[in-house]
């Protein structure tokens, strides 16, 4: 992970401070708010928040999703040598499915109920590609074996009510990658899906992706997921993102306090349990009501040790503390990785 | 059999049909789905049994069977020594003081149009309990207790969080200090930090009032979290039944093994060197289920007599129970995907 740099060799998807607004009766909602980011060809980034964090709605923008009739967006989006923001929604939509593909959470509304799985497939390759029909069927067919349907030649011919959830997810993947997208983003791919299935949805897309050398974006709320598969986190909340750092480094040694929160709340079905657990104080932020400072301040524990009302009325900036790790935060550096260490410290201090 | 004092329920051969019926006028009854089919556990006072399981395995349905908010097919529940199998719904109403509920989805299981005062004050209308105090008293201090400000007595459901929502649920089912109440999915609704919230809170009730929880669930961190003891269903049956501990650490049964290497732990480093079994396949229908032993589709270790002969649930050690004709140590590093 890097900041955008220079067009010369910029990453293959850059990120530079996005924000959507959708203006409501209510006032304006910040759904995200100067989004930066990128990620390197072939490499997974996970966005990982709960709910209300702005992590799909990011997704939406980077893929063009968003109705500008009700969503402001600004900022820029570069797809390999493309800036994705400034096209019309024409342009945008050549890119979706061809360049870049997307899988959801619920792959029943995604299907439509009435075609067969197979022609949905077909449809899908006819929108970007003029090849015959008996060579998209056999492209078809052979996109249903490699996610794994078994006798694809005859699932082709299935209704998406005769398939099982898992199966539907599998072909909304094959129908996400049908046309050799070099950006795929996956938002909560799995979250409808038993675990043993599940397991078997992220193994289906890492292995897609090392085949393909697919770039992934993978939206989720599961930091076990996100443990499992990404090679790097960005962490959002309130519409922010609050820390990004290579996977490792940001369970190992984390600094956002928001992150640290996350990681101790989380029950742990690897350890022995802890008597309670340690949750974040209050509740989210009201997206039309953001506080003026750090997003996080209201919620946070430690705002004190900066003193004065700094963390409730002066924005933090997202800023890289080391190569790769950035954290948006008012603690001074040493402070934060000492709070850091000692909660990490605890977290691991019950092994199995 | 005799029922120990501090017994609070004992769940035996419990099961739950329901019919399938053909289509057309005569809607004859082709066939039955086996949802719980023969399941049997006790529960202690102040304790929690965690019942887990993906969707589909009869968890649910087991949980409502016990609270007889469905009809069981056969088997019997006795509640604090008192068979309540065949009560009828009227016998039903007292039995409710020791046995409550809280259900997965905090927006459906509150009246949108009941102020939260009259939600929670719902049980002791019904069952004509006068608390000391009087009634807006008694629901004020339930509030404080769960953690809702008790000055919000005259809001409604749609003006509290879903965390809070579930807080109103709470409020309400431990309103009567029932021995027992049975949570259905009662934070997968919920976001990590208001879940661990809702976790600490129900932890802290149960010390305070001893109030023993049925916790069905099929998130396998949370029912760690939570639980003394763990029963692992699939497919109608109760497959697995050890002390918290034993089952995470030293299970037995192929599916626990699979179920347990499939949930991705949050630290990447021994993510990703765990042993992991990928499960082939779906679940087999319950209309229809494998003959003998219900696992024998997608399990590691079966063999011929798995598909003739249904493993019984036999105690391998003093509280692990076992419905397996050859129980596992360990995955076997043949049918690993990843070493």
């Amino acid at each position: 992970m890097a900041l955008p740099r220079a067009s010369a060799d910029r990453p293959f998807l850059s990120v530079s401070d996005l924000s959507v607004r959708f203006p409501t009766e209510d006032g304006l909602v910040y759904a995200v708010d100067g989004v930066t980011l990128s990620v390197d060809r072939g490499k997974t980034l996970a966005i990982v928040g709960e709910s209300g964090s702005g992590k799909s709605v990011t997704a939406q923008a980077i893929m063009g999703l968003l109705d500008r009739r009700y969503a402001q967006v600004s900022g820029e989006v570069w797809l390999d040598d493309e800036e994705l923001i400034s096209q019309t929604e024409e342009q945008v939509r050549h890119l979706r499915g061809s360049r870049m593909g997307m899988i959801f959470q619920d792959p029943m509304s995604s299907l439509h109920p009435f075609y067969r799985v197979g022609d949905q497939l077909v449809e899908a390759i006819n929108a970007h590609r003029s090849i015959g029909k008996t060579a998209a069927r056999r492209e078809v067919v052979e996109m249903l074996g490699r996610v794994g349907i078994q006798a694809p030649e005859r699932r082709f011919d299935d209704y998406p009510h005769q398939l099982s959830g898992g199966m539907r997810q599998r072909v909304m993947i094959g129908m996400a990658l049908i046309n050799s997208p070099a950006l795929l983003i996956a938002d909560e791919p799995t979250t409808a899906l038993d675990v043993t299935i599940q397991a078997q949805i992220l193994d289906l897309i890492s292995s897609l992706q090392a085949e393909t050398g697919t770039t992934v974006i993978l939206i989720t709320h599961d930091l076990g997921i996100v443990a499992d598969v990404a090679d790097e986190v960005g962490v959002m909340y309130g519409g922010r993102l609050v820390e990004v750092a290579p996977t490792g480094r940001l369970y190992e040694r984390p600094e956002m306090p928001y992150t640290l929160g996350l990681l101790s709340s989380v029950p742990r079905m690897d350890r022995e349990r802890p008597d309670r657990l340690d949750p974040i104080p209050g509740n989210p932020p009201s997206p039309i009501n953001l506080p003026a400072g750090c997003v996080f301040q209201p919620r946070c524990t430690y705002s004190q040790i900066v003193g004065g009302d700094t963390c409730a009325t002066v924005r933090p900036e997202l800023t890289e503390t080391e190569p790769g790790h950035f954290v948006r935060c008012h603690l001074p550096v040493t402070e934060r990785r000492r709070i850091a260490a000692d909660i990490v410290r605890e977290l691991a201090g019950s092994p199995r | 059999m005799t029922t120990e004092p501090h017994e609070i329920l004992r769940v035996t051969d419990l099961r739950t049909y329901f019919p399938v019926r053909s289509r057309g006028i005569i809607q004859r009854v082709v066939g039955q789905v086996k949802a719980v089919d023969g399941i049997s556990l006790t529960l202690d006072a102040g304790e929690t049994l965690g019942l887990v399981g993906e969707s589909g395995c009869g968890k649910s349905t087991a949980a409502r069977s016990i609270l007889r908010l469905v009809k069981p097919t056969g088997g019997t529940i006795e509640l604090d020594g008192q068979d309540i199998t065949t009560l009828s719904r009227s016998a039903l109403v007292p039995i409710r003081r020791k046995a409550q509920m809280i259900f997965q989805d905090p927006y459906n299981a509150l009246n949108p149009r009941h102020t939260v005062g009259s939600i929670i004050s719902a049980p002791f209308t019904v069952q004509g309990v006068k608390p000391p105090g009087g009634v807006r008293a008694a629901v004020q201090d339930l509030m404080g207790r769960v953690g809702l400000n008790p000055e919000h007595y005259n809001r409604y459901p749609n003006e509290f969080s879903g965390g809070q929502r579930q807080r109103i649920g709470i409020a309400r089912a431990i309103a009567l200090r029932p021995k027992l109440i049975v949570c259905d999915e009662p934070v997968s609704a919920l976001d990590v930090s208001i879940q661990a919230q809702v976790l600490n809170l129900l932890r802290d009730l149960q010390q305070e009032f001893g109030v023993a929880y049925l916790f069905v669930a099929h998130d396998l961190a949370v029912v760690r979290q939570i639980s003394n003891r763990v029963a692992v269903m699939y497919l109608g049956h109760v497959v697995e039944m050890a002390p918290r501990k034993v089952m995470y650490t030293s299970p037995r049964h192929p599916y626990t093994h699979s179920l347990l290497s499939a949930v991705p732990i949050p630290d990447p480093q021994r993510q990703r060197t765990r042993r992991r079994i990928l499960l082939e396949g779906d679940l087999p229908s319950p209309i229809n289920p494998p003959t003998g032993c219900v696992f024998r589709t997608r399990c590691f270790a079966a063999q011929e007599r798995c598909s003739v002969e249904a493993p019984p649930l036999i105690e391998l050690e003093p509280g692990h129970m076992v419905a397996c004709h050859f129980p596992v140590t360990e995955i076997p590093a043949s049918v690993a995907t990843r070493a």
